[in-house]
C-alpha cells in the first residue's frame, strides 16, 4: 500500500514536470468537494460526480486528506490521496483502519483493527454541475472502488463460517448538480455493492452474495464562498444479516451525517460533521454508533 | 374551484410582470454600477487573466457590463452591446479564464456588500454565458 501511495505520488510529481500546468487553481472554491472516506471526492461518506483537487480542463490536480471519526465505541481513521485531470478523470487510494477497542473481547479479538485500502477511479461522463445553471442536466460521472479488507485475527471467521470474500469492486454512478440561484447543491449516488460496513467487515456473507443497487443521497447548502452546510443519507446492504452467528447478530444499518466544510483558501479545507453509523456487531454492542468526523483536505 | 381559478390567473399574472427583486436587491442601477467599477478595477490585478485587461477602457466596460447585468437582474435598461460570442471573439478564452472571472466578480461584490445569496442569482444568470463565451 505504501508502494502504491509512493508511486502516486512520484507521478504527480512526474506529472508536474511534464505538463506544468499542475496546481491547477482553474475552477472555483469547494467545486472539487471534499474528500470521501473512500479517497474519491464526494462529500464525507458518498463521492459525487465532481472530480477533486481545483483542476481545470487541461490541468491536473491533486488531494491528500486525513479523516478521523469517534463514536460512542468505535474509532474510524482514514488517509488517502486522489489525482485528477482535466476535470474528467480521478484516481483515488485510500486506507482505512477501525479500531474495535474491546468490543470484541467476548470473541477473544479484544483490540482488532479492521483495515481496508481502496483504490478508485471516476470518469465524468457528462454535464457541468456548476456552470450550466440554466438547465437541469447535472453533472454525471461512473465510478469505480475496488477494496481489500485486512481483518487481522478476525479473518479466519470472516472468510471462512461468514462466507465473506476478502476483496471486491463497487461501481457507482453519481449525478451532481448545483441550484446556483438557491446556493444548493444536491448529488444522487447509485452504487452497486455487497460490501458489509463499507467493506470493513469483507463482501457478501454465506446466505447473501447477491449485488445490491444503493442509493446515497447528499444536499448541501452554500452559505459563503468558503462555506457550506449538508446532510448525507448513504443506504448500505445487510449481508451479514443472518449469518451462523445468529440472525441480527452482525446486523448493520444505513449511515447519516450532517456536515460543515469550510476552504479558507484553495489549498486546504476542513470538513466536521456528526455521524450515525448506526449498529455495529450488534450482539456485542448493541448501540448505535453517533459521533464526530473531522477531516481535513490539502489541494494542490 | 372558482378560488382555485382566480389564483390561478394573478399568479399568472404577477409572474407576466417582470421579477425586478434581483435588480432591487443589487441596490438598483447604482448598486449595480458600483460592482461593475469595482470589478473592472480589480481585472488587470489578477494573476491569471490580468494581463488582457491592460488596455481596457474601464468606463466603457464598466458602463456596458452595468447595462447588461441591470437587464439581467429584471431592470429598467436594454444592453444595447455586441452579444458574448463576438465581444469574445479572438480571445481564446479557456474554462479556468472564465472561473477566473467569476472569482474577481465575487470579491467585488463582497468588497461592495451584495448578500450571498443575491451573488448567486446574478452569478446564475451569467454563468451559461461560458458557453458563447469560451473558445472563441
Amino acid at each position: 500500500m505504501h508502494k502504491t501511495l509512493n508511486a502516486l505520488m512520484a507521478g504527480l510529481s512526474l506529472a508536474t514536470l511534464c505538463t506544468g500546468a499542475l496546481a491547477g487553481n482553474g475552477k472555483l472554491l469547494l467545486t472539487g468537494g471534499v474528500s470521501s472516506i473512500d479517497g474519491a471526492a464526494g462529500g464525507g461518506l458518498t463521492p459525487w460526480a465532481l472530480t477533486g483537487s481545483y483542476a481545470a480542463p487541461g490541468e491536473w490536480g491533486g488531494t491528500a486528506f486525513v479523516t478521523a471519526a469517534k463514536t460512542r465505541d468505535y474509532g474510524l481513521r482514514v488517509a488517502g490521496a486522489a489525482l485528477a485531470w482535466d476535470e474528467r478523470l480521478e484516481f483515488s487510494i485510500a486506507r482505512q483502519r477501525f479500531d474495535t477497542r474491546q468490543n470484541l473481547a467476548p470473541l477473544g479479538l479484544g483490540g482488532l483493527q479492521l483495515e481496508q485500502d481502496i483504490l478508485g477511479a471516476k470518469w465524468r461522463l457528462a454535464g457541468d454541475a456548476v456552470l450550466d445553471a440554466d438547465r437541469w442536466m447535472p453533472q454525471i460521472a461512473l465510478g469505480a472502488l475496488h477494496r481489500r479488507a485486512r481483518s487481522g485475527a478476525f479473518a479466519p471467521t470472516l472468510f471462512g463460517p461468514l462466507g465473506a470474500r476478502r476483496s471486491d469492486t463497487e461501481l457507482y454512478l453519481a449525478a451532481t448538480k448545483l441550484w446556483l440561484q438557491h446556493s444548493l447543491l444536491t448529488n444522487l449516488t447509485l452504487r452497486a455493492t455487497r460490501a458489509n460496513q463499507n467493506g470493513l467487515l469483507g463482501f457478501g456473507g454465506a446466505q447473501d452474495r447477491r449485488w445490491r443497487l444503493q442509493p446515497e443521497l447528499s444536499v448541501a447548502l452554500l452559505l459563503a464562498p468558503q462555506l457550506a452546510v449538508g446532510v448525507e443519507v448513504r443506504a448500505k446492504p445487510n449481508a451479514l444479516n443472518r449469518s451462523v452467528l445468529g440472525t441480527g447478530a452482525l446486523a448493520e444499518d444505513d449511515w447519516f451525517d450532517a456536515f460543515l466544510a469550510f476552504a479558507p483558501n484553495k489549498q486546504l479545507s476542513f470538513t466536521a460533521a456528526a455521524v450515525d453509523l448506526g449498529r455495529i456487531a450488534p450482539a456485542l454492542q448493541p448501540r448505535r454508533q453517533r459521533g464526530a468526523y473531522l477531516s481535513v483536505q490539502l489541494s494542490f | 374551484m372558482r378560488l382555485l381559478l382566480i389564483s390561478l390567473l394573478v399568479a399568472l399574472s404577477t409572474n407576466a410582470q417582470a421579477d425586478d427583486s434581483l435588480y432591487r436587491a443589487w441596490g438598483e442601477k447604482p448598486g449595480i454600477r458600483a460592482v461593475m467599477d469595482d470589478f473592472v478595477a480589480r481585472l488587470p490585478l489578477h494573476e491569471r487573466i490580468g494581463r488582457r485587461f491592460k488596455m481596457t477602457d474601464a468606463n466603457h466596460l464598466a458602463s456596458q457590463l452595468t447595462e447588461q447585468l441591470c437587464e439581467l437582474a429584471g431592470g429598467p435598461c436594454k444592453y444595447e452591446g455586441p452579444d458574448m460570442a463576438s465581444a469574445h471573439e479572438g480571445m481564446e478564452l479557456t474554462k479556468a479564464d472564465f472561473n477566473a472571472l467569476v472569482e474577481v466578480l465575487q470579491a467585488a461584490m463582497q468588497a461592495r456588500g451584495i448578500a450571498f445569496g443575491d451573488q448567486n442569482r446574478m452569478l446564475a444568470k451569467l454563468a451559461p454565458m461560458h458557453r458563447e463565451m469560451l473558445g472563441r
